[in-house]
């Protein structure tokens, strides 16, 4: 079922809120991988308060939705979801990246609660998610298993190995997301190394493939639904995004891939946001 | 099968030891539901495939892609399963070594990987198969339990043993066949309780995998020329038994290490620190590979050539009987 207005309103909320506590976070920690946690935002939101199964009392449920956030760079903004999500406590956020702190830049699964794995190495989540689902069918759950990735990260040898294996044993209980935002640490993706037809090299591994606008709620929960009614193959769902998105001195800057703020730095920022969803708000 | 024992084989002494790992591994799979086993194209090498026959749906082969099977085994240990992982000891150590790493160890998964054809077992294949580095970078990995079964009946026992130790856990097995030196599998095996195969006082051999039974070899050598020579056998390297070590510095104060390894980093080097942190005087070797890529050959061609077989061993304990020590039989200023 399409999302409401109404949904997608409160989404939007959700997701302003969040790029804020990525901002605020950043501020505090000294630094964060700040542009590609503002690209993924929306998507994670949608997950988080729309299509995963999950329950913030009980996060060690055997039969909750798994998520596994193969780009783990994103961890300031998937721990800023977690947080508001009341996975634990979000004023522990303060504590980001300080000594002795559970939280790390790449969120680690024993140490954060709701964090189903940890990541950070780029190429080994989507094998993870594979294990997962296989894991799912083999115990008789109905849980679905959503992996990001990073596009930049498609580079990995791993990722095509283990898409060639999902697609072989045709895992329609996984869903892979690929936050296309277009650019790695030294600039373009297309620059560095050709990456497209993305689409058609999933296709190819007997994957289901979507691309949608992954800052458009409506088309995540479309893409989302549309992936959790294909049978008998596994769907990616490519989402061009932004990086930095939000923020107007970031957006579509490389340079941004990780940064600090100061505090007029974050006040720019702080106020970029709020005029933008003011924008798109109304 | 005995009462009380989770595993039996027939003539348990003239396999290999992957041969009867893939029958122990079979027969737990009915004490172990969630038990899985994953290969990568190297079910019948490895011989995980025989539990793979038995059952089909709880075995998974991935194809020939290692870095995706130890990911996946991450993944479904962490779906509640008990997955049981095997490749050759080098795609397991080197090509993997981070998927090991990072997504098992890091997350102190229950996954027990048994990887064969390790150390220079295939020494027909060249360097690219052997693996000599495993139980250095193994070591190196936190929460990781490293063990070295000298034989067949100690593999059975050790593949046993490692479902019931919580975490992760590396077992480094051969390729071909090797004499065993247990005749039973009754002996009391425990990780992380090395075994006394020989007392002695003049010397200790301390040894893992097929160093065992060259140090036997080499012990009753020793016997013959009046040197009394303790072997004992450490299969597991990690956790260490520090134990062990100390009584044999305390009773001997010369102590010799074999292993099919390099000598850095592996059983030689895990048992120096435990002596050198003692702050006991001990006279000290370690057998091994020298630090280089082996030379290609049979086995025990290499053992030979390498002097960690029965004859080097003894040569060298020549050598050690030679070397001047402090000698001080008041240990407890040392301490």
């Amino acid at each position: 079922m399409p999302l409401t207005p109404e949904e997608i309103q409160g989404l939007t909320k959700k997701a302003w809120e969040i790029r804020k506590t990525i901002i605020e976070t950043t501020f505090t920690c000294g630094g964060s991988h700040i542009g590609g946690s503002l690209s993924q935002t929306d998507v994670l939101v949608a997950l988080y308060y729309k299509y995963l199964n999950i329950d913030p009392a009980r996060p060690d449920w055997e039969d909750r939705d798994r998520f596994v956030l193969s780009k783990g760079h994103g961890g300031i903004g998937w721990a800023s979801v977690l947080g508001e999500k009341g996975f634990f406590d979000k004023t522990l956020l303060k504590d980001f990246n300080k000594t002795g702190s559970p939280f790390g830049m790449h969120l680690d699964s024993l140490k954060v609660t709701g964090c189903d794995a940890s990541t950070g190495s780029l190429g080994h989540g989507l094998a993870i998610g594979v294990g997962l689902a296989v894991g799912a069918r083999l115990r008789n759950k109905d849980y679905r298993t959503y992996v990001m990735m990073g596009d930049g990260e498609l580079c990995e040898g791993t990722v095509w190995e283990a898409a060639i294996l999902a697609g072989h044993r045709g895992l329609d209980n996984l869903t892979a997301i690929i936050d296309r935002n277009g650019l790695m640490i030294d600039g373009p993706t297309e620059q560095i190394t050709t990456l497209e037809p993305i689409d058609e090299k999933f296709r190819a591994f007997g994957w289901e493939a979507l691309t949608i606008d992954g800052h458009d709620f409506a088309a995540i929960g479309g893409a989302v639904e549309q992936a959790q009614s294909v049978k008998g193959k596994p769907c990616v769902i490519i989402c061009k995004t932004v990086k930095g998105k939000g923020v107007d001195l970031m957006e579509g800057q490389a340079q941004w891939h990780y940064g600090g703020l100061n505090s007029d730095l974050r006040d720019q920022a702080l106020a970029s946001i709020d005029t933008y969803y003011r924008e798109v708000l109304g | 099968m005995a009462e009380g024992m989770t595993w039996s084989v027939t003539d348990g002494d003239k396999l290999t030891q992957a041969e009867v790992y893939g029958e122990v591994l079979s027969q737990l799979g009915e004490r172990y539901p969630d038990l899985v086993a994953i290969t990568a194209d190297l079910a019948s090498s490895t011989k995980i495939g025989r539990f793979g026959k038995k059952y089909p749906d709880r075995f998974i082969n991935v194809g020939i892609a290692e870095n995706t099977m130890f990911g996946m085994a991450a993944g479904l240990a962490q779906a509640g399963l008990r997955p049981v992982v095997s490749t050759f000891a080098a795609f397991t150590a080197l090509r993997s070594a981070e998927q090991v790493r990072t997504d098992i160890c890091y997350q102190n998964l229950n996954v027990k990987i048994i990887s064969t054809h390790a150390g220079i077992s295939f020494g027909q294949a060249g360097s690219t198969h052997h693996c000599t580095e495993d139980l250095a970078v193994m070591r190196s990995f936190a929460n990781m339990t490293v063990i070295v079964p000298s034989d067949g009946l100690e593999t059975g026992n050790a593949v046993a043993a490692a479902m019931e130790w919580p975490g992760p856990v590396y077992i480094r097995v051969g390729r071909g066949f090797e004499p065993p030196v247990n005749k039973t599998q009754d002996y009391g095996y425990a990780i992380g309780k090395a075994i006394t195969m020989r007392e002695g006082q003049d010397v200790t051999i301390i040894a893992c995998g097929v160093g065992v039974l060259q140090a036997i070899r080499a012990a009753e050598v020793l016997d013959r020329q009046g040197l009394s020579a303790r072997v004992i056998n450490m299969h597991t390297i990690k956790p260490i038994d520090r134990e062990a070590i100390i009584q044999a510095v305390t009773d001997t104060r010369r102590i010799i290490t074999v292993e099919e390894h390099n000598v850095m980093g592996g059983l030689g080097s895990a048992v120096a620190e435990v002596i050198v942190e003692s702050g006991k005087a001990c006279a000290f070797r370690k057998l091994g590979v020298p630090d280089c890529y082996s030379i290609v050959g049979y086995p025990e061609d290499l053992y030979h050539h390498y002097k960690f077989d029965s004859d080097g061993i003894v040569e060298t304990v020549g050598d050690l009987m030679r070397m001047e020590i402090e000698e001080d039989d008041d240990w407890e200023d040392e301490t």
